[in-house]
């Protein structure tokens, strides 16, 4: 058993070849507790990693209530956000406290289907997860059934409903739900979709409880999670923190620049944080009234050398690009950001209407695609906006910083497709 | 004609996926309905009264002109 108190708990016993079966069963003995799983779920106030941050119990409910003899569990390893690390990671260290987790929630809500969907551009992930599933297998063959599933790599095929309906016989695009909660479903079956990080907090839970899963981190936001540090960090490193621990001693941790301009928040839907504060502890409720977010785990160090509109100019040309073209606000209105950004970094006649199309844009956008990428992406240019508005007044009045004239990037974003080429199925 | 329920109100909401663009919405119900610079609707999120027959009427215009189908009526009680 882990001790309380100590750290790592999900990334236990990491090394640089996955655990096996055997050596996973040594490592992670199980604690006899008392109580069912559902409420030891409930007790330990584990809210989702994928980035929305909800709770899983209440999730896990909602569709344990469902009667149905076909339910599914789906675990997302998809990680479509390019500077996060964690799952793989995760699945590279231990594969097998992912699929425990998977099982005690697939028992939670009565699923006899546990569908794990890792992308199929990440190959390294797909050879754990199968020799992991193989070795299960050979084991014993009750309980419910694993299969392994590899969508198309997209930044919107890890959005649950895109990933359910690729599940289902289709495209991996993002569905309209209008009524919210919204079961997703496979055929008739009902469905849960988690993280893999949040399936592997589960099966930590499922095995030592949760009052040893409340042991670390704060009582509003309990536990531990993955952070991938990038950006102007020696290397980019995924760590495991307690929640609560001031954003500071993280970026100590990583070895990352402890004076940066700025940080980015949660992912490329995220929202900059200015470097001055970051002495906040890294915990959603903390978090929330500065208006920056956990989200997906993902911080992105900016250097005082570096240029915030540069930065984000290229991740919303790319998020531009990432949209699954469905909803007019974001085929149309994300170029139309991204191009407004570009005017407003290079020495542009029009910076100053650009600038107030940006702002207008903004407004005008937010909330009416079917999921949430318009929205993210908003987010991210309403916070740079905010951060970084005296670089704004700078490059408006013609002067542009020097980081965005020394050609040097810090946000990792991957080329651009051609449209022609982006695969969905 | 039978008792017409006037608690409450309604909001108009489209489908952005099967939207298509082609703005009869903001013709049939210009005081619910304006487009953004490409042609896409936006409208209204505030509840509008379901006794603003007016409206409704503009409403029910445009949920049967959508050539996509796409726009749909959600009634919302009054929280009395």
């Amino acid at each position: 058993m882990i001790a309380p108190n100590s750290l790592p708990r999900v990334l236990h016993e990491a090394s640089g070849r996955p655990l096996s079966l055997a050596q996973h069963e040594e490592a992670f003995a199980s604690a006899p507790r008392s109580g069912s799983l559902f409420e030891h779920l409930e007790a330990s106030g584990l809210t989702g990693r994928g980035g929305a941050a909800f709770p899983t119990a209440r999730k896990a409910k909602l569709i344990r209530e469902q009667r149905s003899h076909n339910k599914f569990m789906v675990v997302n390893a998809m990680e479509g956000e390019p500077s996060s690390h964690k799952d793989r990671t995760l699945l590279s260290a231990n594969p097998h406290l992912v699929l425990d987790g998977a099982e005690f929630l697939a028992s939670v809500i009565g699923a006899k289907n546990i569908a794990v969907c890792v992308s199929r551009d990440n190959p390294a992930a797909v050879n754990h997860l199968k020799r992991a599933i193989h070795e299960r297998e050979r084991r014993s063959l009750r309980g419910p059934k694993l299969e392994l599933h590899t969508p198309p790599w997209r930044y919107v095929a890890g959005e649950e409903s895109a990933l359910v309906h690729w599940l289902d016989d289709n495209e991996s695009l993002p569905q309209y739900r209008p009524l919210r909660p919204h079961i997703l479903r496979i055929g008739h079956g009902p469905v849960l979709v988690d993280n893999a990080e949040t399936c592997a907090h589960v099966g930590l839970i499922g095995r030592f409880g949760s009052d040893w899963f409340r042991s670390v981190g704060t009582s509003a936001n309990p536990g531990s999670t993955l952070v991938s540090v990038s950006g102007a960090v020696e290397r980019p490193t995924v760590l495991e923190v307690a929640l609560g621990t001031p954003l500071r001693s993280i970026l100590e941790a990583a070895g990352a620049d402890t004076t940066p301009q700025a940080v980015l928040l949660g992912g490329y839907g995220g929202t900059w944080f200015d470097g001055s504060r970051i002495d906040v502890p890294y915990a959603s409720d903390t978090l929330q009234p500065l208006g920056a977010t956990t989200g997906a785990g993902i911080i992105v160090v900016l250097p005082r050398n570096g240029c915030g509109i540069v930065e984000t100019q290229r991740i919303a040309k790319w998020m531009a690009n990432e949209s699954a073209r469905q909803c007019g606000p974001c085929a149309f209105g994300l170029p139309a950001i991204a191009e407004d950004l570009v005017h407003l970094t290079t020495n542009s006649r029009d910076a100053q209407a650009a600038y107030q199309r940006l702002v207008e844009r903004c407004g005008v956008i937010e909330g009416r695609g079917a999921c949430r990428h318009p929205d993210g992406v908003v987010r991210l240019v309403r916070t740079a906006l905010d951060v970084f508005a005296t670089d704004i007044e700078s490059h408006l009045r013609g002067d542009h910083c020097a980081g965005s004239r020394s050609g040097q990037y810090f946000a990792s974003v991957p080329s651009i497709e051609r449209e022609e080429e982006l695969v969905w199925e | 004609m039978g008792i017409r329920r006037r608690s409450g109100g309604f909001v108009l909401s489209v489908n952005p996926i099967l939207c298509d663009g082609f703005g009869h919405c903001a013709e049939l119900a210009p005081d619910l309905v304006h487009l953004d610079e490409w042609g896409y609707p936006i409208i209204t999120t505030i509840p509008v009264p379901l006794s603003n027959l007016a409206a409704l009427e503009s409403a029910r215009y445009a949920v049967r002109g959508c050539p996509r189908q796409a726009l749909r009526i959600d009634r919302i009680s009054d929280p009395s």
